[in-house]
């Protein structure tokens, strides 16, 4: 009784050590790697992501100039975003929501016109 | 990793084993590499104060390799993973999950962690390679 | 008497992953085990038939949910080994740094199921509150929680500056401080004792003859731990395996809690050492034909990677032996003898981790 009164009356005035999900949330840490997003502006095509990724789940049309990359399939490692070239792909702070429904992203963006111009 | 190897046969692999657990070796692992269609190559490894040393036995498929369990007890979950997924067969093995350690019976006779023999250049051999594992392991069931 | 065969998992609610033990009970007491695993086989190894060997540290990050990032080293170091080039200094340090947070909360979550195993819930809340600061730090410092995907091959990813270290020296402060104080009801308590103390005894002979790491092995009074070999920046730290003779579950779980306290007392060796420089050299072609082997230790014991190359990017073959997989056996051996009741404890006193067992 002795011991476990002082842990008793701290135990009253202290804080809860848990937070009030989802009510309250904590504030990311700053460089989390969250969702991956683009800059599709930016993006050239050059397709160097989509080579890199250990998963497969990004894919460049050059062509047509579309990146698609399948969410549900990437595991947020960061590779992609170290290597591209233009660094125009980023990764949020926050992670994706969970979905009710399987799809993908695509982005759709001028193609270079220099290379399509050699292309035809 | 080549200068602590020891190449052995397979009529010298128990002695060679008993011989290192005299010294006091510790059964660390064993690997297998398949080095073409038609041998699979067991590496042995064992460790004594951080320093390794390797046994290194290659084996034509098909035939059957002595287990080290009597020796090394410790093998034996690593002896029946290669029975599962290279196809070799072990006599002697002190547990003998007869090919369903980590597969399930209709799996019986495939060898999924092969290159050459699944997936190999020559796909007609390759094939037969596959048929004659199956008749070896269902054979070993029966 | 007769015997009735009693069968636990892949589901049940003390074990944290898919394993099946048939039981040979006669009346409460075990007399055989026969063990089944299969249930989570992923064939990892094979994978590296698909990717280049840059994408493999990927893959082999997810041969476990826990250690991930010691699988990554480990398989950067043979690499490196078989390419011939040398992490930066830097590189190594922040290696140990993070392995060791690693170790920290692989050890704390252990902690906290085994106290969960023999039903002492707020123990088991206790430990986990802790371990989400180590979590903490991870995301802070790497961007993910468990898999942080820091190690590349030729260095690491990320860096650390003055601030977060000096940030994680204060986090692991108070870390320290509340590990300390949960010692006493861990270690000390009668009713912990009772469950643990001369369950599950592997002698030191045994647990060579068994082939067992990391832990268990060291629990059982030998003093093996793959830190030894000063992997990374290891070999410029003070660093003392901790071990205990009486090979029981307590002294197993005595272990582990020492590790923690030993892995934070290294991280502040590391901090204090840490060199300036560049973090990664960069690497360029393929690994030569030949062949490696790398050892790591893990919080579970000591990892083993075989690879090897034929001069392509693609690797011709990878063999991880995950540290479970060496201590099964011993497990097998100590559970005749035992009580039912006991299982649950001595399970968990070997810290099985399955999935790993099965790649
Ligand atoms: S995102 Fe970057 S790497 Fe990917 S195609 Fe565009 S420019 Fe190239
Ligand atoms: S974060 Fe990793 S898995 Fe996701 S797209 Fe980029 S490289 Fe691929």
């Amino acid at each position: 009784m002795f011991k476990m009164t002082p842990n008793i009356l701290r135990n009253l005035i202290t804080d809860k050590a848990t937070r009030l999900y989802p009510f309250e949330t904590r504030e990311p840490w700053t460089g989390v790697r969250g969702e991956l997003g683009i800059d599709i502006e930016k993006c050239t095509f050059c397709g160097i992501c989509a080579l890199k990724c250990p998963t497969g789940c990004l894919s460049v049309n050059k062509k047509e100039g579309l990146w698609i990359c399948d969410p549900f399939v990437c595991v947020y490692c960061g590779v992609c975003v170290e290597s591209c070239p233009k660094k125009c792909l980023y990764q949020d702070l926050v992670y994706r929501e969970a979905a009710d429904e399987h799809g993908k992203i695509v982005m759709k963006g001028e193609p270079p016109r220099r290379k399509k111009e050699a292309e035809t | 990793m080549k200068a602590q190897s020891l190449f052995v046969n397979m009529d010298q692999l128990l002695g060679e084993a008993a011989k290192l657990q005299v010294e006091g070796y510790r059964y660390v692992a064993l690997t297998a590499v398949e080095i073409d269609g038609q041998t699979v190559e067991l590496i042995y490894h064992f460790d004594l104060n951080l320093g390794m040393r390797h046994l290194r036995l290659s084996v034509q498929k098909g035939t059957r390799v002595p287990s080290i369990t009597p020796v090394y007890l410790a093998a034996f979950l690593a002896e029946n993973e290669i029975q599962d997924l290279f196809g070799v067969v072990f006599s002697g093995l002190a547990v003998d999950f007869k090919g369903t350690l980590y597969t399930e019976n209709e799996m019986r006779g495939r060898v999924p962690f092969c290159r050459y023999t699944v997936v190999g250049s020559e796909k007609g051999e390759a094939a037969g390679q596959g048929d004659n594992s199956r008749e070896d392991s269902s054979g070993e069931a029966s | 008497m007769k015997s009735t065969v009693i069968p636990i998992g892949p589901q049940h609610p003390v074990l944290p992953e898919p394993v099946h033990l048939k039981l040979t009970v006669v009346d409460e007491v075990i007399t055989d085990v026969v063990p089944s695993l299969g249930f989570v086989h992923r064939g990892l190894e094979m994978l590296v038939d698909s990717r280049d060997y840059h994408q493999v540290v990927q893959i082999v990050e997810r041969v476990c949910g826990i250690c991930s990032m010691m699988h990554a080293m480990c398989y950067c170091q043979g690499i490196e080994e078989m390419m011939g080039i040398e992490a930066p200094p830097r590189a190594k340090y922040l290696r140990v740094i993070w392995s060791e947070l690693h170790r920290m909360h692989s050890h704390l979550l252990w902690l906290g199921l085994f106290a969960d195993s023999f039903g002492f819930e707020s123990l088991f809340m206790q430990f986990w509150r802790i371990r989400e600061k180590v979590l903490d730090i991870h995301e802070a410092t790497t961007g993910n929680r468990v898999i942080v995907s820091v190690n590349k091959i030729g260095g690491v990813g990320k860096d650390l500056d003055d601030d977060q270290i000096e940030w994680i020296l204060s986090e692991l402060k108070n870390i320290k401080r509340e590990v300390r104080r949960l010692g006493p009801t861990l270690l000390d308590d009668y009713t912990v004792k009772k469950r643990t103390v001369g369950r599950g005894v592997l002698t030191s002979q045994q647990a060579i003859d068994l082939g067992t790491v990391g832990p268990t092995l060291r629990a059982s009074g030998v003093a093996r731990d793959m830190r030894q070999l000063g992997y990374a920046a290891l070999g410029e730290l003070d660093f003392e395996p901790v071990i205990e003779e009486a090979g029981d579950s307590w002294a197993r779980c005595k272990v582990r809690f020492k590790e923690v306290l030993a892995s934070i007392d290294m991280i502040r060796q590391a901090a204090g050492k840490i060199p300036a420089g560049d973090i990664a050299v960069r690497v360029k072609g393929a690994p030569p034909e030949g062949e490696a082997i790398s050892r790591v230790e893990q919080p579970r014991g000591e990892v083993f990677y075989y690879i090897k190359s034929k001069g392509q990017k693609k690797l011709e073959r990878l063999r991880i032996r995950t540290p479970t997989f060496a201590n099964l056996p011993a497990l097998l051996s100590i559970l005749p003898g035992l009580y039912l009741s006991d299982v649950p404890v001595v399970v968990l006193s070997i810290d099985p981790c399955i999935s790993c067992t099965e790649r």
